[in-house]
């Protein structure tokens, strides 16, 4: 039997509050973090924020970041570009 | 343990002085983050850059180290002293401490103990929630089709309760991989993550999917593409041709007069999900080797009885 976890695709979707408990982040950084435009989540205000797997991910690389290599928040949104433009870059060329 | 040349690790002369130390090893994280450096051996340096760091940027660690490490070649066995031990206060021998235990920095020595910033004090209760762990999985087309087990195997180093030593442990877990899943896309396995300390729960883990080279196929998240090698006259007149599909073969036709390049989409033969995604079929045309009197003969004849230029759009020079 195997261990079935759980998928963090765009059908899965976190609250503020389960968001900053996985991270141990606090709902300000959150929103600083929105403000910055790394992080896009769904809803039009805090308390109805819904964020997918996706946004979880860019979450922990800005934290990642942040704590590893002192970058700011202005810094990881750049950074945040540029890894998803590499990462279109890597597609199959007859794919693009 | 083995000896670490932390002064290999971060690139510098043994007699750097700590402002050549502090760019050597900015320059180096840079370079080597996980997150920024997609090879798979990238972590493992960032980790003992940070651990070379953790050591030479503080004068009293670098001389203990120092003292240490002289006379010692790379390679050699380093057995620790006997109570070397995570209590408030370390055994006076060890090299790495002095009389007040830097806790976070023991910690940071050996990487893979994860301790918040929030946590607990660690003199009365003890609670330090264990760090997350990203691993990735290397999983065939095929896994994700019909969806299938995987068993995966990692490194944790933990604090063995009865000895006190820290240990590296290997465990390994079969983890489901759900029908559907593409690269990229991340499984979350609440508490199975690195272990805590004191009262402190697991970590969870993360495991990212990542696609092992297929034989036929080309993959763009959930969208599969295969390259169809056809004959000029399969290719000129036309036909139903049997072509193969992740479940089995399926019949493509393929229209009359199709030229090289052509992209036909088999919809919903990709990976499943909702939507599925397609399976595309790209013609490469295959030509025949003119290595024969006869094939040579045949080929001028075409050119003769099938006149065409392909180059009439570069215009004449």
């Amino acid at each position: 039997m195997g261990i079935r976890g759980v998928v963090l695709d765009r059908t899965l979707t976190l609250s503020l509050t389960e968001i900053c408990q996985l991270c141990s982040v606090s709902p300000d950084e959150i929103s600083e973090m929105v403000d910055e435009g790394i992080l896009e989540p769904k809803g039009t205000s805090a308390d109805n924020w819904q964020f997918h797997g996706y946004e979880l991910k860019k979450l922990q690389i800005t934290l990642r970041l942040r704590r590893d290599l002192q970058v700011n928040l202005p810094g990881v949104a750049v950074i945040v570009n540029l890894l998803e433009e590499i990462d279109h870059l890597k597609r199959p060329a007859q794919m693009r | 343990m083995e000896f670490k040349d932390y002064y290999k690790s971060l690139e510098v002369e043994r007699n750097a002085t700590p402002e050549e130390i502090k760019r050597s090893y900015r320059k180096l994280a840079r370079k080597y983050h996980p997150d920024v450096n997609k090879d798979p051996a990238a972590e493992k340096r960032f980790k003992e850059i940070g651990e070379a760091h953790g050591v030479l940027k503080d004068p009293k660690k670098r001389a203990a180290y120092d003292k240490l490490g002289s006379g010692w070649k790379e390679g050699q066995d380093f057995r620790p002293p006997p109570n070397w031990k995570e209590s408030s206060g370390f055994a006076s021998e060890t090299p790495f401490t002095d009389g007040q235990s830097d806790f976070s920095n023991f910690f940071d020595l050996f990487g893979g103990i994860g301790r918040r910033p929030d946590s607990g004090s660690y003199h009365s209760n003890f609670f330090v929630r264990g760090e997350d762990q990203h691993a990735k999985i290397g999983i065939d087309l095929e896994d994700s089709f019909y969806g299938n087990i995987k068993t995966i195997s990692m490194k944790t180093t933990e604090l063995d309760g009865k000895t006190g030593h820290l240990v590296t442990r290997a465990h390994t877990l079969n983890v489901t991989i759900p029908k559907g899943v593409h690269e990229g896309q991340r499984i979350r396995l609440p508490g199975k993550g690195g272990v805590g300390m004191g009262e402190g729960s697991r970590g969870d883990l993360y495991i990212e999917i990542v696609f092992n080279k297929h034989p036929l196929f080309l993959v763009d998240k959930r969208d599969i593409l295969l390259n169809l090698p056809v004959t000029p006259w399969e290719a000129a007149l036309g036909l139903t041709i049997s072509v193969p599909v992740l479940s089995g073969t399926v019949d493509l036709k393929i229209p009359a007069n199709s030229q090289a390049g052509k992209k036909m989409r088999l919809k919903g033969k990709g990976l499943p999900g909702s939507p599925s995604g397609d399976q595309y079929v790209i013609l490469k045309i295959v030509t025949p080797k003119a290595d024969t009197g006869k094939a040579k003969e045949f080929y001028k004849r075409m050119a003769k009885e099938l006149p065409m230029n392909p180059r009439v759009s570069f215009g004449k020079k």
